[in-house]
């Protein structure tokens, strides 16, 4: 009785089926044999390191956005609120602003790095709260609010800082930013710590279930029961403490805070989402693809890099990488779906 | 039911023949060897379940795929549309469930939209284009300024817009998918009777539809689809409306009367769970026009059917999101098992026992894109995880295999995408979404909307099934065989007032009409 129809695409392994799955992974794999054969030297295991620690600041926020997307949200702010988290991060852990700043890296007076952390995340997911209450009470589009929070943040971290650097932290903060254990960065294992819970949540809790749902239909969601304002909320939240996480790192590894920090990065976190093959329409991605998305661009940097190809021609690659990569999906979804 | 005499069109005028069509998918055989033709002026029923290939038919008529194998003539000549813009200039239009006007725009830009009458500058000159939209409009009887935009249109102005543009372009083939569904009574009417106009004129029409008493009335002859193949093709006899029971064996393959069986007289106990008294909800000041509830009385028993009968825009499912917490009550009490409840938010309502069944699927209970599983579980997350907030995944596929037993859902497995699964099975995952809540109060908005006629009976005995658990089941349609086939006690709704109650033995269907569309009983009360 019911229709023949239904059984489409359902026999078996199909290789176009296993390539949705696996898309992302495989242009990896792909792109890492093509730039080995290129030059020996980049798979090298310090090499690799290398762009996994190149990737881990971005990535720590790409794991928040996911949470965003999968909620048919955005957050432009990220870059701005990144520069704000760890403009806070060095006032905290040097114990004053940049007008107070004589002190040397061995001074004393500031509060450590664990308040500096905290300091950071707290900033950074209060951040997201008060922008999730806009989009949530207010009902203003999430691209409006974080577009406006993208400059409110910035304008915040030139007013703390007075538009300069705060440079200089005790060893014990640098240690998160080019400490490593074994031959691992430090950032590197925060980045796959935080992949590793961001994944778990995900995919076993009531809450991941919960974002989801809101993004796959918001309105069969309440209709389910779900408090699918308290959901959109958290999400900014998480990526709002992933941003401060994120600038807590980097401060960490340059020893300094800057102003201008993480300009643009809302457009690298974008992407590497979106290639890992997360719908901006919400309900559909994973943080396994984030992550291949997240290193599919560090490979492509470090790659085009080692092959001397220059800066600007980088970007153009990498924009035209993000939309293949998503026409790709696109492709393969749409014989499938056939 | 005048117009059926107006059903005899030239016998041998054909203007579209489809000469075994077959298409496959991937190997699976939507259309198989399917033949039918449609005359000049004459109105074509296509009728058959949902995955019969009506769509798949329509889909190969309207250029969007070509077909497997087989022809087809179009006004004697082979048709081979490569695309929906050459179907269309060849004179085959078919105006979809989901309209394809631009809401932002204008009657008139929507009219002319890629084909603006221009002056002598190549600006477009407006005036010609509202006078001539004006003159099309007034083809299918309708008055409306032409510069009104389409978004404040209702469904049923906007169809006949598309209606109108189709005219307008010449059309000779007039495709209609399920036009209907979306329209009151008399907007229905309406429409058959412009149907009816165009088919004088020398238009000819396809007809798709799950209504059966409307292709009935209206159409000359009907094509009949069942599992891609061809089930029969039925004519008018003498003039005589083709019997609907003969429709439904065709389209199931056996009796009819195995459909819509009158239970017996259930035994009910008289405890009354849900209590509303007074109730009344809030004028939006947005939406001037929708329905609001002037002071509804309801009382449903455990274990009871109660069927609430009423025509678009009375009122029905703004009842039914009042209880549930959906909408905002303005005034009135609720009480559940004897406690007055006030519920704020689904949630809340959820909480308290209520589960709902919206009336639109697609759009307020399905997760189209995510797997069954995450559409089965998500209104008892709590149930189906432990005290830390993890998924309890073992408890929850076996919950879920147990209801694909109990109201044998077909599916392949529970990470099956929801969008793979016929309406039906996609309502039986929604039942089975309250079910794992085991509420007091279910209630249920068009159960078997867009649900083939197989399956409408499957899901009627599942309903019955949960009254003798002890659920109460306040069951909203506007189907009347429905309403009087599966309720225990039946009320009528009009206008966001209660107009009439009844046991189910005792109501009929002119009675129950009577009740929901005529407004002599407030006539005769003030």
């Amino acid at each position: 009785m019911s229709s023949t129809v239904e059984q489409d695409g359902r026999g078996g392994v199909n290789l176009t089926r296993l390539m949705v799955n696996f898309g992302p992974l495989i242009f990896l794999a792909a792109l890492m044999i093509v730039f080995t054969v290129m030059s020996p030297n980049f798979i090298d295991p310090l090499n690799i390191f290398n762009i996994l620690r190149q990737i881990s600041i971005t990535g720590l926020i790409a794991l928040g956005m996911t949470f965003v997307i999968l909620t048919a949200g955005i957050d432009l702010s990220v870059g701005s609120l990144l520069a704000l988290c760890g403009m806070v991060a060095a006032v905290v852990a040097k114990g004053g602003t940049a007008n107070t700043l004589s002190l040397s890296a061995s001074g004393g007076t500031g509060y450590g790095w664990f308040a500096a952390l905290l300091a950071a995340v707290a900033v950074g997911a209060l951040a997201g709260y008060v922008q999730g209450l806009a989009i949530t009470r207010l009902k203003v589009p999430p691209f409006v609010v974080t577009l406006g929070g993208l400059t409110i943040f910035r304008g915040l971290t030139l007013t703390i800082s007075n538009g300069g650097p705060i440079s200089g932290f005790d060893a014990s903060m640098r240690w998160f930013g080019n400490g490593m254990v074994g031959p691992v960065p430090v950032p590197v294992i925060i980045f796959a710590v935080a992949a590793i819970l961001c994944h778990i949540v995900l995919r076993y809790t009531r809450y991941g279930r919960a974002v989801y749902a809101v993004g796959g239909n918001a309105e069969a969601a309440r209709l389910s029961g779900l408090r699918v304002d308290r959901v959109l909320v958290s999400v900014y939240v998480i990526v709002g403490f992933f941003a401060g996480l994120a600038a807590f790192v980097l401060s960490a590894r340059l020893n300094s805070s800057e102003a201008v920090a993480g300009m643009g990065y809302e457009l690298t976190v974008i992407s590497a989402v979106v290639i890992g093959g997360t719908s901006l329409f919400g309900g559909i991605g994973s943080v396994g693809g984030t992550v291949v998305g997240a290193a599919l661009i560090g490979v492509l940097q470090n790659g085009l890099q080692f092959n001397n190809v220059s800066s600007y021609t980088q970007s153009i690659v990498i924009g035209l990488i993000l939309i293949l990569a998503v026409a790709f999906d696109r492709f393969l979804k749409s014989r499938v779906r056939r | 039911m005048s117009l059926a005499q107006a059903a005899t069109a030239p016998a041998d005028d054909v203007l579209l023949a489809v000469e075994g069509v077959t298409k496959h998918f991937a190997g699976v055989t939507a259309l198989n060897d399917v033949s039918l033709d449609v005359r000049r002026g004459e109105i074509l029923g296509l009728l058959g379940e949902n995955g019969a290939g009506k769509s798949t038919l329509l889909k190969i008529l309207s250029g969007v795929q070509p077909p497997s194998s087989g022809r087809i003539l179009f006004d004697g000549a082979e048709f081979k549309p490569a695309s929906p813009e050459e179907s269309k200039r060849a004179g085959i239009v078919t105006i979809y469930q989901e309209l394809s006007l631009v809401p932002t725009l204008t009657v008139a830009e929507n009219i002319f939209i890629g084909r603006a009458p221009t002056g002598p500058l190549g600006l477009v000159n407006w005036k010609k284009m509202v006078e001539d939209s004006r003159q099309i409009i007034g083809r299918v009887g309708l008055t409306i300024d032409p510069r009104t935009p389409v978004s404040v249109l209702s469904v049923a102005e906007q169809q006949l817009v598309e209606i109108a543009r189709a005219l307008s372009l010449e059309s000779r083939l007039i495709i209609m998918d399920e036009p209907t569904s979306a329209l009151t009574e008399s907007e229905v009417q309406r429409l058959l009777a412009i149907m009816d106009r165009l088919r004088k004129d020398g238009v000819a029409i396809m007809f798709v539809t799950h209504r059966l008493e409307e292709a009935s009335f209206i159409c000359d002859r009907m094509t009949v689809l069942r599992d891609g193949r061809l089930a029969g093709h039925l004519d008018r006899e003498n003039g005589e409306p083709v019997q609907i029971p003969k429709i439904i064996e065709r389209m199931v393959g056996r009796a009819a009367s195995e459909l819509y069986a009158r239970p017996h007289k259930r035994e009910v106990p008289d405890e009354v769970r849900l209590s509303v008294r007074g109730l009344r909800t809030v004028r939006d000041p947005e939406a001037p026009h929708a329905i609001v509830l002037e002071g509804v009385d309801l009382d449903l028993k455990a274990g009871e059917i109660l069927g609430v009968a009423g025509l678009v825009g009375s009122g029905r499912t703004e009842l039914a999101r009042a209880i549930f917490g959906a909408d905002r009550i303005a005034a009135g009490t609720i009480t559940l098992d004897g406690k007055p409840i006030a519920p704020q938010s689904p949630a809340d309502a959820i909480r308290l026992g209520i589960g709902l069944v919206p009336e639109d699927r697609k759009h307020q209970a399905i997760f189209a894109a995510l797997g069954i599983l995450t559409n089965f579980s998500v209104a008892a997350l709590g149930r189906f995880s432990n005290g830390f907030g993890f998924m309890a995944e073992r408890r929850e596929r076996e919950a879920l295999s147990n209801y694909k037993k109990m109201l044998s859902i077909r599916m392949a497995s529970p990470e099956q995408a929801m969008e793979g699964l016929s309406g039906g099975n996609q309502q039986k995952v929604v039942l089975a979404r309250w079910l794992a809540r085991d509420p007091k109060v279910l209630i249920v908005d068009e159960p078997t909307r867009g649900v083939d006629v197989g399956a409408k009976a499957e899901v009627h005995q599942i309903l019955v099934q949960l009254a003798e658990r002890g659920i109460a089941i306040l069951m909203i349609s506007s189907e009347l065989p429905e309403v009087l086939a599966v309720s225990d006690r039946i009320v009528t709704m009009r206008r966001g007032r209660i107009t009439g109650e009844m046991p189910a033995i005792e109501a009929t269907e002119e009675r129950l009409m009577e009740l929901m569309a005529l407004d002599r009983r407030e006539g005769r009360a003030q």
